[in-house]
């Protein structure tokens, strides 16, 4: 029997607001501009990714695609990112490139700018793919043939979308609240879909690196190469392993002290020792195996939390309010053309922003907390609102009534 | 005089007040002694500024706001940090000290913190002891009965005291109800106005966003102040949605910092208003001035307020003002809009009567500034200045 490790990487860096305040608002348009050393500073965070994930990992990924031609991966990046590796990081843009150059790592589709658009304006969020199918040709010579959605949300309708805008694949959590008694490891189909099939992400092995690799406390510890092909090698009844968490597990959340890298290094030759085992892309597992069952979901699920929902996005007023208020000003910033201020506007529709509004842990000083760059939630609140209003200040002087 | 604090180094608006009613009381011939618990440079000759340290202690520093934690530096080296009790104590000390070692005529004290150095002045010398009341615990715990330590010292103090100043009626009232101390050992004396810091202001707001919104039509809605649970602002949130719903081109701009500041965020995105509602935070300088400058409608909308200069300094800003009738301020203030903290629905519906005709507002701003012009710091002073002759000369008769 044959299986697969669907290895999958998400790259993806925001455009945080700075400290922006109410007497910027009509005098100056640079939200996303903070002072290098500012815990906001864009640049200042792309660096540190740069050095300490972006350029080791590729490094490593390199020469595990080189030593085994066997090797092969996925990655999504999104559009913010390519911009700024392209503005401040040229050396790690070309990094990712080195890698696609090998024609053994595929490039995932999603919006440009990892927003939550597809909830809240269709139009917008088709844009925004195409924003990126189009970035990624340019930067990376293919065209993404499988979609995943910001945060990995998901549902029916998403399912229903992708496969009516042509795309093979699409991902999505494998939460057990939708596979009920069914393991994620096969290849599945979407409800009232034709062709488009689903990948669902095994999260107790993708955590299993991602979050609790570094964990000392953990029954595991250490987790090394050949206990976990082991585990994956006794886990009966598969054909695919998804392996789908944030690029930035390697180097940044995972510090190199934990011996991450030495793991990463190790597991090709580790899971390749047994004849049958193998490396697919996400579009190769869709060609290699049919479709075991199809799965419905109604509702909405993410990879995010134990609740799997939107709700670290959108789980308090705060956030919806922030969310609509700028859904709201659609119509009129588009029709300015004006391609700085409908660019700015994209930019706050970043799901990070309402990510740092989250208070559902906010006292547990937890994960939360760990990827904010403000003081607290209603820091975040309120330098992005003063930005808004800024935006409505900008339409003003091109005489629209706001 | 005892006090707690005095400008530049001021959390409220006790010191402020404490340092005009001084002033005026200089022009008065009154030669004052000002006694704080910490040392800070005081650059004009219209009384003396002392510090009144433990003993032994070289230096005190005071964490920014006067009711942070102090740091006391010995001459020996060692450092010490004390709590607000703490300091009250210390402060207690050091005045028995200073007192038996100056003349005075009258003992006057500002506020609890430093009414038991006043029992100890008054004990080291037989004098008049004026304890003003700028607010009493349950103004403070919004209307809570607060600290008992707090009481106990609020009451015994005044109970021992020769006069009570009270800042209103209001206040004269709690302190009758709440102590039982009788009414006519209490004097009102109301606060009053600077009118030279409104010379202060320039013609270029610092709020460009919202002076651009003011010229598509849009109206600004303010309260300044500390967002603590006596200001009330949950109730001016409550009236907001009323108004932006009847008026939608109406801005609610709430500048402060306090424990409420999270809480009221979060109301103001559960009423579905965050995009009307503009939380500066704590502002200062131009932009606090700048504040009311912007403002069609200055709201205090206090739950307890024994005085509240806020709408004062709105009005000689340029901004009409609502008030709480649960405010001293609005025993004194005629040309303002008045309202029951309470009645949500009201204070709605004056405020949309408001941004929605100019001019109400214009005329409520017209004659609101011509009332403040004849309200100054020196009617407060002469009320006091008979306070201190009937004493001094009652117990010269004794």
């Amino acid at each position: 029997m044959s299986k697969a490790i669907v290895l999958y990487m998400h790259v993806h860096q925001p455009y945080r607001v700075r400290h922006y305040t109410i007497f910027d608002a009509g005098s100056n348009h640079d939200y996303f501009d903070a002072p290098y050393h500012d815990r906001t500073s864009n640049e200042q965070i792309l660096h540190k990714v740069a050095e300490k994930s972006y350029i080791p990992t590729n490094k490593r990924l390199l020469g595990l695609l080189n030593t085994h031609p066997e090797f092969k991966l996925s990655l999504s990046i999104t559009g913010t990112v390519l911009e700024q590796l392209e503005k401040w990081s040229p050396k790690a843009l070309s990094s990712f490139q080195e890698l696609t150059a090998t024609g053994r790592v595929e490039i995932v589709a999603e919006t440009y700018h990892h927003s939550l658009a597809f909830f809240y304006s269709r139009p917008e969020f088709e844009m925004q793919v195409d924003m990126h199918r189009r970035k990624v040709q340019e930067l990376f010579g293919q065209t993404p043939q499988v979609f995943r959605n910001t945060e990995l949300a998901y549902n029916n309708d998403l399912a229903y979308w992708a496969d009516k805008a042509g795309y093979k694949g699409i991902l999505a959590e494998g939460w057990d609240k939708v596979l009920h008694w069914r393991e994620p490891n096969f290849v599945y189909q979407p409800t009232y879909t034709d062709n488009i099939k689903l990948l669902l992400k095994n999260y107790k092995l993708s955590d299993d690196i991602a979050f609790r690799f570094g964990n000392q406390n953990w029954s595991e510890w250490p987790l090394t190469a050949d206990k976990f092909a082991g585990w994956l090698n006794d886990s009966g009844d598969a054909t695919n392993f998804n392996l789908f968490m944030d690029y930035e597990t390697f180097g940044e959340h995972q510090w190199h002290e934990t011996g991450i890298f030495d793991f990463l290094d190790h597991l090709p030759r580790e899971w390749l020792k047994t004849e049958g085992n193998s490396f697919m892309t996400v579009s190769e597992v869709i060609d290699s195996f049919p479709p075991v069952d199809r799965v419905d979901v109604p509702q909405t699920t993410t990879w995010a939390d134990t609740e799997r929902d939107l709700s670290a996005w959108l789980g308090n007023n705060m956030q919806l309010s922030a969310i609509n208020a700028v859904y709201d000003l659609q119509d009129a910033i588009l029709d300015t053309h004006d391609l700085v201020l409908i660019d700015d506007w994209r930019k706050l529709q970043t799901s990070d922003h309402f990510y740092y509004m989250c208070t559902k842990y906010f006292n547990d000083g937890d994960i939360h907390a760990y990827f904010s760059p403000y003081e607290n939630p209603y820091e975040a609140f309120t330098a992005y609102m003063n930005a808004y209003h800024d935006l409505k200040f900008r339409l003003l002087e091109k005489g629209v009534a706001v | 005089m005892l006090g707690w604090e005095l400008p530049p180094h001021n959390s409220g608006g006790l010191g402020v007040a404490c340092y005009h009613l001084c002033k005026a009381l200089s022009k008065k011939s009154v030669d004052i002694e000002f006694v704080l618990p910490y040392h800070a440079p005081f650059e004009e000759d219209f009384m003396t500024v002392t510090a009144a340290h433990p003993q032994g202690a070289k230096i005190v520093l005071a964490n920014s706001a006067a009711y942070d934690s102090y740091k006391y530096v010995f001459e020996d080296g060692h450092e010490e940090w004390v709590d607000i009790i703490g300091q009250q104590h210390a402060f207690e000390h050091a005045v028995a000290r200073i007192a038996s070692e100056r003349e005075f005529d009258v003992i006057h004290a500002h506020d609890w913190l430093t009414f038991r150095a006043a029992l100890r002045a008054k004990q080291a010398r037989d004098v008049p002891l004026i304890l003003h009341v700028h607010s009493i615990e349950r103004d403070r715990a919004g209307g809570e009965d607060g600290n008992p330590v707090v009481r106990e010292i609020e009451a015994s103090s005044m109970q021992l005291a020769d006069r009570v100043i009270a800042v209103s009626q209001l206040t004269k009232n709690a302190i009758v109800k709440e102590y039982d101390i009788p009414a006519e050992k209490i004097e009102v004396v109301h606060n009053s106005v600077d009118h030279e810091s409104f010379l202060e202001l320039d013609s270029n707001n610092a709020y460009r966003y919202l002076t651009a919104m003011k010229a598509q039509g849009y109206r600004v809605v303010s309260n300044v102040g500390r967002l603590t649970i006596q200001k009330g602002l949950p109730n001016l949130l409550r009236a907001a949605r009323e108004v932006i719903f009847r008026a939608p081109k109406t801005l609610f701009l709430i500048v402060g910092s306090g424990e409420q500041y999270f809480e009221l965020i979060e109301l103001a995105a559960e009423l579905g208003i965050s995009q009307n509602v503009i939380f500066t935070g704590f502002q200062r300088g131009k932009n606090w001035r700048d504040t009311f400058a912007i403002s069609d409608l200055f709201v205090m909308p206090s739950v307890s307020e024994p005085f509240g200069i806020a709408p004062l300094e709105a009005i000689g800003f340029g901004s009409p003002t609502l008030v709480s009738k649960q405010s001293g301020v609005s025993e004194v203030l005629h040309n303002s809009l008045k309202v029951d903290f309470w009645d949500v629905a009201e204070m709605a519906n004056q405020i949309t009567a408001v941004v929605q005709n100019d001019a109400l507002r214009d005329d409520l701003q017209t004659n609101a500034k011509n009332e403040l012009g004849r309200m100054s710091w020196d009617s407060a002073a002469d009320k006091l200045f008979s306070v201190y002759q009937q004493h001094i000369f009652q117990g010269a008769a004794a």
